[in-house]
Formats: C-alpha cells, structure tokens, sequence
C-alpha cells in the first residue's frame, strides 16, 4: 500500500498541470475561481483548446479521440482539471451522447457527430426529464410516431440545461405506447433548428438561467436519426447513466473553493479578529475537510480497484457513495463560503449588471458570488439522479430489495 | 499509488479473518469473558504462535518488524471479534512506546518478551484531571542516584491488573501543563509502592486505578523529555483504533442488513420499508468514509514528519470517533428491542464504539487539533 504518486504518475499530473495553467486563457480560469456563471464562449474555447491537444474526450474510445489512459490517469486528469478552475469539456457531449454514439450508433453517426461532438462544434443538450417523468422517467410521454422516413415528434422536455446555446438534443421518445413503459423507448438525435421546437428557459433561484422547458409541435425529424434500434433507447439510456464518471465527486472542485474559502476567511473580521481564528468555524470548515479527505481516499481505492478489473466485473460498491457524498460536501462547501461573506453576501448583485456599470460593487469583490452559488448548487442533489434515487440504487445493493 | 496488499499481508489477513471466525462468536467471546483474567489466556498463547505479539517488533529483537499496515490488517480483524485480550495494550501501544522511546539496551531487554507473549504491558498516562491531554502531567518520578521513584495516581490504565510492568508517564521537572519535564518509566507491577484497584469497563475491557508511593522505577530511554515519543507512539496506536472501529463498524453494519432482510412485521421483511432502507445506506457510507480514514492513518503514522502524521491521524480519529459512533447507535436502533440487550451482539458494537472513541481523544478533541493545524487543505496548492 502507498500513498504516493508513482514517478510516471507525478510526471503525468506535471504536464496536465502545466498544460491547464499555460493554455487555457487565465481570465477564463479566474472566472471558474469565482464561481461565476461560464458563458458559452468560455465553455467552447476551453473545450476547442483541450480538444486540439486531444484532452477533450480521453474517455472515448481510442478510434474516436480517446486515451489509453489506466484508471488512475483519467484520476488525475479530472483532478488537475478541477483544480486548475478549467471549465470541464460539456458533460452532454464527451460523458452523454459521445459515448452513446460510439457504442450504439452506426458508422455513418458516428462520422457524423463523433468528432463535431468533441470538438464542441455541436453543443448537445439532454431530453430526458419531463414536467411528470423526473425520477420515474421511464413514465415519460414524449412521443415519436413514425410515418414513413420520418419521426413526428410531440411532446415536452424540462430541466434541459442550457437549451438555450444548443444545437442538437438527445431524446427519450415513446416509440411503442402498447409496450411496457421500459420497452416503448427510443433513443432519437434532433436538430434544434427543425420547425416546431419551442425553448423557453427557467430562471433558477440565483436568478440565473441555465434550464430550460423543450416543447416538440409536430416536429419532424429523419428516421435515420434512431440511435440503435427502436424500443431499445431504455438500455442506451441505462448505459448513459451508468457510465464512470468519476468526476461526478467533485472532490477537486471542492477542494479548490476550501482554497477560496481560506483565503475568503482571513480577509473577513468577526469579533475583531480574522474569522479564520474562530474556532467554530475553523471546526465548522475543518470538519469538511476531513469528509472530503475521506472520499478522496475512497475515490482512490475505487479507481485502484478498477484498475484490475479492467472495465469487466462488478463495480466496488463503494463507488456508489462517490456522488451520494461528494453532493453533499460540495454543497456544504457553498454553504460555508457564503457564511465566510457573512451579511453583505445578502446584497443581489447580478453578473450583468457587473459589465460595463460603473456602479462600484457592494461589499468585497467575492460577496456577489456566493449567495447564487449556494442557492445555485442546490441542483447537485437533485439532478442525474437525486440523492433519495441514489440512496435506493444503494441500498438495492446491500439489501436486495 | 496503490491500495493492494502485498501477498505476505493476504496472508496475514487470512489467518486473522479465520482465527476470529473460527475463535470470536459471540457465544465464545461471553466464554472468554467469565473467565478470571476477563479474556482467554490459551488465545494469547496463540497470538503469540502467529508472530501477532511480535507484529511490529524489530526482527532482531524476535519480532515480524511489520509496520501500521500489519497492524491495521489485525486490529481490523480483532474489531470483528470485539477481542477481549490485552493485544492493543500490550502489543500496539506498548510495542510502540517501548521502540520510541526505549534505548536500545532496554528494547533488547523487553522486546523479545513482548513477542514470545511473557510480557504484557499497560500505559499508566491518565489522571483524574487530564482527559485527554498528554501533557498534563502531575504524576511526578524522583531521582535518587542511579534509582527513581515515582508518586502520584493514574487513571483508567487499560488492562492494568493483566500488566506485568507498566509503562508510566510522570514529571520530572516543569509545571502540570508543561510539555517539557515529562519522562516515560517502567515499572514492576507487583513493585512495592504500587497499589492498583481493578475493574471492569462499559465495553469489556478491563483497566486499573493505580496509585504510587514511591514506587522503583526505571527511566525508558536518555530523556526527560520524551513526550515527542510518547506522541509518535499513540499516533501508531490511534490508527490502530481506527482500524479496529472499521471492524467493528463492519460487523453491526453487517448485523443490521441481515436483521433488514430477515426481521418480519407487517406481512413483509422490514428492510423493504424505505425509511429503513436510507438509513442502511447511510449507514454504509459511514462505514466507507472511515475505512478509508484508517487507510489513511495506516498510510501516514509511519511518518517522521510529527505535524505531517499526526494532523492525519487526528483527521482519521475524528471521522472514526463520528462515523463509529452514528453507525453503531443507528445499528441499535433499527434492530429494536433486541438491540438494547445484552445477550446479543450488536449493543456490545456500540459499547466498543464509544469505547474507541473516548480513547486518546474523542472526535471533538481531534476535530480542533485539525482545526488548530490549518486544516487538511493548504491554501496554496502543494507543486508536483
């Protein structure tokens, strides 16, 4: 047993680290720090760049840009990737339907959309949730009625993050609605320019707007944008859910606003003395840490176990905890940097009315963030499967029921 | 990076999975426990014919000269079991204090006694006042030329009346809270001066109030000032509890599954009710967290560097001490009625629990002790 990086490890995690401090753009990354809102613009850059130095999709297989990365590897990449603030290459695109694509598509999809995708010159967004199918989605409606070489499509998507800058959308259709609800399901491409689709965004509690509603009017779509076969889109799905995503801990990310936090903490003065040296929350923080060193120690023999499983057999169980708790701790992250603000974090001060007013900003320069990032980052135990989903996945595990 | 055990640790952890299956039921631990030394002698015989009492003694003083991993591997195991032998005691923290801070003459002298199992040991470090903190100190050692004596009282000394030498902390100069002037002896348990009143503990165990009036003492090592090895030594031994409280968090959480999928009411086994099923879930991933936190501590109490280790160590201790404990009461709570009895299991896992936890420092004490240190995350990140 060891702790340590071995030589080649370390010289892998120098070069990442090099390559992410000197060639993503320093503004970008400083954005990423202050927990901003990233644009489209920052997004399609960070990506454009990782992707020409063939980081973009090291997950992919190795015919359509990927690595032949061990567990370990794509680890640290992940790690220096978060740590670093670089705005990670879009999840719908290199973790979702890239992979989808690869596995399930024909060879003409995948020329296709297999390198636009990464290269993010398609900016896919997700249709899976629907205003009554969230985490009973095997209930959705939408529905996709085949007349000769086309789909027709009606129907309505939610919670489609950032509809609003995409260009294609992967869909959950009902394909069969006689079949049981599994087995009715297509897994369908659609350009979001075709007529008829509808995007209206919903504007979240940080006052932000990153999801959207998707309505489909008789929306007609090319039946050779079908994924694999019809009525098989459940298990396409399936696998797209149950890809490694290591990276959904989160743990660097946390580990760099803990970063932020620190420094937040010795600037602010509570009692007269930087708040750093109170001992409750120096605990309060302390405690986190803790939590979140653990779990980057599970993590680790997670990733160590995977490596001699070699992508076959029964995943470590403990890997099933690693977005259970990393949510939790992210969000208790937020939480205690908006309590190192303190009051002046109250004061509403939306990013647009930042650029280009010449209105100085109320309190210090980190107090806008911090309350939307709190209120924003609720989502991270709700999305992809909420907490109470995990919690049953889980215990099905241990208790088989 | 690597989290695998070499092919000599499999072995190790074999033949302890399979001594406690096949030696600590419950049913034999409550054998064990009636019998007058409050554990069972002829398993100490065998720990010693496995080279267990000698795990992390030098080989050249009898010994396997195995490290924190070893250990880990057999405290584990041991947590299992709830062992009621002096092992931690005499084995892990007394091993650990004698090769910190004995000389070399006097390691010759103990070690070897302490691996062929002819020598068991307790630390004599708590007083009435001191909870937790190792250099409060009142216990005060005298010298009188090459001889000293030691007056004063000791507190909870675990296995204490097993012991035949104790190892005991006391003043030789400074005030109580000083952390300089503190020296580690060893004294004859059966010494003329030493009086000690035995009795048993919430979760087991056994331990001794001692006084001494003038008791003969030797000095371990050159030093007056040995609390660095004191330090280092509980370190080791606290990781050790940390692996120990896995194995026993193993176990109740183990219990409380088996108990989910059997236990009937209301027509259906009780583990298909979902208020039931979350807690299991979030019983499991206490269970995860602190096992990866005594991997750590095993990882890091080896460590020269005494900030570097023993902020890990804390940070493992304080994970355990919460996540051990939530665990343990959450077991007892959803096996109900039976989970408040003695005469089954899984109320004795909350009992040793509670047990590790106010050992060396609860998880408060050791949460600060992070705290204090800056936390576990630099503010600048470290360069590759």
């Amino acid at each position: 047993m060891d702790l340590q990086e071995t030589q080649d490890e370390r010289a892998f995690r120098r070069e990442l680290r090099h390559f992410f401090e000197t060639e993503i753009p320093a503004d970008i990354r400083k954005r990423v720090a202050e927990n901003k809102h990233p644009t489209k613009q920052d997004m399609v850059i960070c990506q454009k760049i990782m992707n020409a130095h063939g980081l973009a999709v090291p997950a992919w297989p190795a015919d359509w840009g990927g690595k032949k990365w061990t567990p370990v590897q794509h680890y640290i990449y992940l790690d220096e990737l978060q740590q670093c603030h670089v705005l990670p290459p879009l999840q719908f695109n290199v973790g979702m339907v890239g992979p989808v694509i690869a596995r399930f598509g024909n060879n003409a999809q995948r020329k296709k959309f297999l390198p636009a995708t990464a290269n993010i010159d398609i900016w896919w967004c997700q249709g899976f949730s629907e205003p009554g199918s969230g985490s009973d989605l095997a209930s959705l409606r939408t529905a996709a009625r085949r007349e000769g070489d086309h789909y027709i499509v009606n129907g309505q998507k939610t919670w489609t993050t950032l509809a609003q800058f995409a260009d294609w959308i992967f869909c959950l259709c009902r394909t069969d609605p006689a079949a049981k609800k599994q087995e009715g399901i297509s897994f369908i491409l659609i350009d979001m320019k075709t007529p008829g689709i509808t995007v209206r965004p919903i504007q979240t509690i940080d006052g932000g707007y990153e999801v959207n509603e998707v309505f489909f009017d008789e929306v007609k779509v090319p039946a050779e944008n079908l994924v694999g076969e019809e009525n098989k889109g459940w298990d396409y799905a399936k696998f797209l859910l149950g890809l490694e995503r290591a990276g959904i801990a989160r743990i660097g990310i946390s580990m760099a606003r803990i970063r932020r936090i620190k420094a937040i903490a010795a600037a602010e003065r509570s009692g007269g003395r930087p708040l750093i040296d109170d001992p409750h929350f120096r605990e309060k923080l302390a405690s986190v840490e803790i939590e979140l060193k653990a779990l980057e120690i599970t993590m680790l023999r997670v990733v160590s176990e995977e490596r001699h499983r070699g992508g076959g057999g029964k995943p470590n169980p403990a890997s099933s905890i690693l977005k259970l708790k990393g949510s939790e701790l992210y969000q208790a992250t937020t939480e205690l940097l908006l309590e190192a603000v303190g009051p002046l974090a109250m004061a509403y001060q939306p990013e647009e009315d930042g650029a280009g007013s010449n209105q100085p900003t109320i309190g210090p320069d980190y107090a806008a963030e911090a309350a939307p990032s709190f209120f924003n980052n609720r989502k991270v135990s709700i999305y992809g499967g909420s907490n109470e989903i995990q919690r049953n996945i889980i215990a099905k595990a241990i208790l088989g029921f | 990076m690597d989290f695998d055990l070499s092919d000599e640790q499999r072995l190790l952890k074999d033949s302890v999975d399979r001594l406690i299956a096949d030696q600590y039921g419950f049913e034999q631990r409550r054998a064990y426990a009636k019998k007058p030394e409050g554990y069972d002698p002829a398993l100490w015989s065998q720990y010693a014919e496995l080279g267990l009492l000698g795990l992390i003694v030098p080989e050249n003083n009898g010994g396997a000269g195995a490290g924190p991993i070893e250990t880990m591997i057999v405290m584990e195991a041991f947590g299992r079991g709830l062992i009621l032998e002096p092992y931690f005691a005499t084995a892990v923290l007394g091993g650990a204090l004698i090769r910190h801070a004995a000389s070399p003459e006097q390691q010759n002298a103990l070690l070897p006694k302490l691996a062929e199992g002819s020598l068991k040991l307790a630390f004599a470090q708590m007083e009435r006042q001191s909870r937790y903190d190792l250099a409060d100190v009142t216990t005060c050692a005298a010298q009188s030329g090459m001889a000293w004596k030691i007056d004063g009282a000791k507190s909870l000394v675990l296995h204490g009346e097993a012991a035949d030498k104790l190892l005991v902390t006391a003043r030789v100069s400074g005030n109580q809270h000083d952390r300089d002037g503190i020296g580690l002896f060893v004294v004859d348990a059966k010494a003329s001066g030493v009086t000690r009143r035995a009795y048993a503990t919430q979760d087991g165990s056994r331990a001794v109030e001692i006084t001494f009036d003038a008791a003969p003492a030797e000095r371990l090592g050159p030093t007056a000032n040995a609390l660095p090895a004191i330090e280092r030594a509980i370190d080791e031994a606290t990781a050790a509890l940390c692996a120990e409280a896995v194995g026993a968090m193993t176990t109740a959480h183990t219990m409380t599954v088996d108990y989910l999928k059997t236990r009937k009411q209301f027509g259906r086994a009780i583990g298909e009710f979902q208020a039931l099923q979350h807690r299991a879930v979030d019983m499991y991933v206490h269970l995860e967290q602190a096992r990866s936190m005594a991997i750590f501590a095993a990882m890091m109490a080896g460590s020269d560097d005494a900030a570097e280790r023993h902020r890990a160590v804390a940070a493992a201790k304080s994970q355990i001490g919460k996540s051990g404990r939530a665990l343990a009461k959450e077991a007892v709570q959803l096996h109900g009625g039976i989970g408040v009895t003695m005469e089954y299991a899984v109320g004795h896992y909350l009992k040793r629990l509670t047990g590790i936890d106010m050992t060396f420092g609860d998880a408060d004490w050791h949460l600060a002790d992070v705290a204090r240190a800056g936390g576990l995350i630099g503010t600048e990140r470290e360069p590759v």
